[in-house]
């Protein structure tokens, strides 16, 4: 029996900290992992905690992340609650694997730090790992500080085991700026955090030998579509549970978090769409702009996957010109979010000015000054009526000024 | 917000003195960020850490700050010009020499004009935790200087932030820190 772990009501945590102890009150039976830098530290502290007897599960050291999530698939489909914990090349070493994991209905969690993919190597935030794992079959869920990478990382596992869900659940933060920044977080308790996700019921588990499953089998052309196709039908129907989740995390918390977060867009003529960290750097600039009289809101899809189309277009109902902040390089398209968020808006016949900015690559600095200066653009196009700026712009990139259109 | 800018080397404490900061100051209900710039650094070169302390939720997470205090806490990087960037007249510098302040200035001529406090934070870490590790007898300076919570405040709690430590590592540190705070100018 695990001992419990003495937790004050705040405690100055680092995101790694906080999703290391949100693995440890889950109770994960098996952990697979390799470490790598910047998501190392939550390896290590769940290591210590099994060594120090606040865990009663594995932990399987690997020789790469595609053999951890391997292990990871290996130990879900034996019947196993699973987790584990990667970034960037660790997370493009799994690729192959992560589409397994969710085509065979695993519920792993997968607790992401956030950092770019080389090359040029870098061991600095963006949000390259996340967007390479886009069309995983994978729920990811963000993570703004080291609070929420806590209480997201429990959520997931309630989301992922639920019997109507049955998938993997990436959680996301970003590298150094909530990874490795200690901020004030209020835990649960072992029992009550535990007690919040619940004991794992295994779904036709591989060690229940008196009743034999496969995994992984074989479909051609006559079953490969209904397969895949029941897969996504799974993860467009989990809204209904992420949100139940939500709202029973609320009840406990008081934390309320939503599928679509928003942030003074009530009165708003415009709107930033920013994920990760930056978004509230992206408050403190939209309260500058607004002393200044812009009526600017913001908005952040909390699930990425699955994508809040209806649920974004409602919120953005009555703006005039949206910038959508991709920290990705898009590499001759838009950004994502440019681009999910100009299709719900089309879908519900909106049609507000839409532009794209590309900010934060390799962990590049951006201050609420930089993005006053996207709100003051994006305002000059709702002025005008139409599209005045650029179509992709660059927030802090040096040199000379890199714009699209 | 209040903001802090740390000098230090790798290996030298910056960011465990940095987070213990914001721990002293989170026990007080203030919200709090500690982080530092990491580079692929290894043990000995030149980094910097930071903390802010605010009344409400900190939500700015940009590393850029323009500090109220800067703590050098090795004694060559008060030779190094970054110390003084985007800082203000007001910005107020505690730094760790065994020069006195006239003689250092002379020398930094950066900080000829600035607010600076000088602590001998190497010798008095060496003598009193028996290793050079000028995090906290630095975090002792500080509360001189800043005046920002009572003395006996901060030595409770930065007690009990040291719990884990053997016994001997405790005394070492409050020693030190209790010298520190003696001993600025």
């Amino acid at each position: 029996m695990a001992t419990k772990y003495e937790l004050k009501s705040k405690e100055i945590w680092d995101g790694n900290t906080a999703a290391s102890h949100a693995l440890r009150q889950a109770q994960v039976d098996v952990v697979a992992a390799y470490p790598i830098t910047p998501s190392t530290p939550i390896v290590q502290n769940y290591a210590s905690f099994l060594a120090d007897g606040y865990v009663d599960g594995e932990f399987v050291m690997v020789e790469s992340e595609h053999s951890a999530m391997s292990a990871c698939v290996g130990a879900a489909a034996a019947g196993g609650r699973v987790a584990t914990a990667t970034s960037s090349q660790g997370y493009a070493l799994m690729a192959e694997v992560l589409y397994q994991a969710s085509g065979m209905r695993l519920p792993i969690v997968m607790t992401v730090v956030n950092r770019a993919l080389a090359s040029p190597l870098n061991i600095h935030g963006d949000h390259g790992d996340m967007y390479l794992g886009r069309d995983a079959g994978w729920i990811h869920l963000i993570a703004n500080n080291p609070q929420e990478a806590y209480d997201m990382t429990l959520c997931a596992f309630k989301v992922a085991e639920d019997k109507s869900v049955r998938l993997p659940v990436t959680t996301n933060q970003d590298g150094f700026l909530v990874s490795h920044t200690a901020q004030v977080v209020e835990p649960l308790d072992d029992d009550t955090a535990y007690k919040f996700i619940g004991d794992y019921t295994p779904l036709n588990p591989m060690l229940d030998t008196s009743n034999p499953a496969t995994y992984g089998a074989q479909t051609e052309e006559e079953w490969h579509f209904e397969f895949k196709a029941s897969q996504h039908k799974a993860l467009m129907e989990s809204p209904a549970v992420i949100d139940e989740v939500f709202a029973e995390f609320e009840k406990l918390t008081g934390r309320k978090y939503n599928r679509v977060e928003s942030y003074k867009l009530e009165d708003a003529d415009i709107a930033l769409v920013v994920m990760g960290s930056a978004y509230e750097t992206a408050m403190v600039a939209v309260d500058r702009a607004r002393e200044q009289g812009i009526k600017v809101g913001l908005v952040m899809p909390r699930s990425f996957r699955p994508f809040p189309y209806n649920e974004m277009a409602e919120k953005l109902k009555n703006i005039k010109a949206v910038a959508a902040l991709d920290r990705s390089c898009p590499m001759g398209a838009m950004g994502a979010l440019y681009n999910e968020v100009s299709g719900a808006l089309s879908a519900n016949g909106q049609a507000a000015i839409m532009t794209n900015y590309i900010y934060g690559l390799g962990g590049r600095d951006t201050t609420a000054e930089h993005i006053l200066e996207v709100i003051k653009e994006t305002n000059e196009n709702a002025k005008a009526g139409k599209r005045v700026t650029d179509l992709q712009g660059f927030i802090n990139l040096r040199g000379p000024k890199l714009s699209f259109n | 917000m209040l903001q802090i800018r740390w000098h230090s080397r790798a290996g030298q404490g910056a960011v465990t003195g940095a987070k213990a900061l914001a721990d002293v100051m989170a026990r007080t209900g203030k919200y709090v960020q500690a982080y530092s710039v990491y580079g692929a650094e290894k043990r000995g070169a030149p980094m910097s850490a930071y903390d802010k302390i605010d009344d409400k939720p900190i939500l700015d997470h940009s590393k850029w700050m323009i500090p109220n205090y800067v703590l050098v806490i090795d004694p060559s990087l008060v030779f190094q010009e970054e110390i003084v960037d985007n800082t203000t007249d007001d910005t107020v510098f505690i730094v760790t020499s065994h020069m006195d302040k006239e003689d250092l200035i002379s020398m930094a001529k950066h900080l000829e004009g600035r607010k600076v406090f000088v602590v001998d934070a190497i010798k008095i870490s060496q003598e009193e935790i028996g290793r050079a590790i000028p995090n906290t007898p630095m975090l002792g300076a500080f509360m001189k200087v800043s005046e920002i919570i009572p003395f006996e405040d901060f030595l409770v709690s930065i007690e009990d932030i040291l719990s884990k430590f053997p016994r001997k590592i405790i005394d070492g540190n409050l020693r030190a820190i209790k010298r520190a705070y003696e001993e600025v100018k």
